[in-house]
């Protein structure tokens, strides 16, 4: 599986390592990790909590990558993303893409991201410490970012 | 079997699983539920409008409908979309994953 949607903290070196074992055909590898921040907009978080569309993102997260895979000459693309509770320094999102040449990996860890953010249907919800609840809003640079790739929106206008 | 009728009243009767995500389905206050679409209603559109007549907890998850997304069968749809074959629709804020 190429992707993956899961509650338990992933390992961003065991991916790799499972990813590159045996092979040398591999000339690149970009990984990005999204991790929890403490604040927002300096005050303090205690929590992030994911909530996920279960079968709809792991079926979103596949377009997706068979898209990057279609776009961009990869050896090979992972993606995980957590859901639950997270506190502030877990990892929620990996990206990793392997290419025989630096530039697709970089361009497709980019695009699999800005994909992830506007299509993947993950929410997410600030708990703060006084106990105060606020899902985060989409925002436009987000919609900005994911327009640059040509593709057709999956949204309303 | 009934009437004519009735048998063609049955036949068009289009029953779909609700589901209701991160802020709409708090509003709503539940997180899925079985509907029978209205013989007037065709599109997600026009579903998400019906919908909102429900109740005040519903009016309200509606209220920004130019901001709620929506999902037929699990893909991305635009309001447009026709809801004919359809067994599952869901409703969600623009999403914040990543």
């Amino acid at each position: 599986m190429a992707v993956r949607v899961q509650h338990e903290p992933f390992d961003a070196v065991a991916e790799v390592e499972a990813l590159t074992r045996g092979r040398i055909d591999v000339g690149g590898i970009v990984t990005f990790t999204g991790l929890v921040r403490g604040d927002v907009d300096g005050r303090p978080l205690i929590s992030l909590t994911l909530e996920h569309y279960p079968g709809m993102t792991e079926a979103e997260l596949g377009r997706i990558e068979v898209e990057a895979r279609k776009r961009f000459d990869l050896v090979d693309c992972v993606v995980v993303h957590r859901v639950g509770e997270l506190t502030p320094g877990e990892g929620i999102v990996l990206v990793v893409a392997l290419s025989r040449h630096r530039q697709a990996a970089f361009e497709a860890a980019e695009f699999l991201m800005d994909y992830l953010k506007t299509r993947a249907p993950f929410w997410k919800k600030e708990t703060f410490a006084d106990g105060a609840g606020n899902w985060v809003d989409a925002r436009d640079s987000d919609s900005r970012a994911e327009a640059r790739w040509g593709g057709e929106s999956a949204t309303q206008k | 079997m009934t009437s004519g009728g009735a048998i063609a009243a049955v036949a068009a009767e289009q029953r779909v699983t609700v589901r209701y995500f991160a802020w709409v389905r708090e509003r709503v206050g539940r997180s899925e539920e079985q509907v029978t679409i209205p013989p007037s209603v065709a599109t997600v559109g026009e579903f998400a409008r019906w919908l909102a007549t429900r109740g005040p907890e519903y009016a309200e998850a509606f209220k920004r409908a130019d901001v709620v997304r929506a999902a037929l069968d699990q893909v991305h749809v635009k309001p447009s979309a026709p809801l004919a074959g359809a067994r599952e629709v869901a409703f969600f804020p623009p999403v914040t994953g990543g």
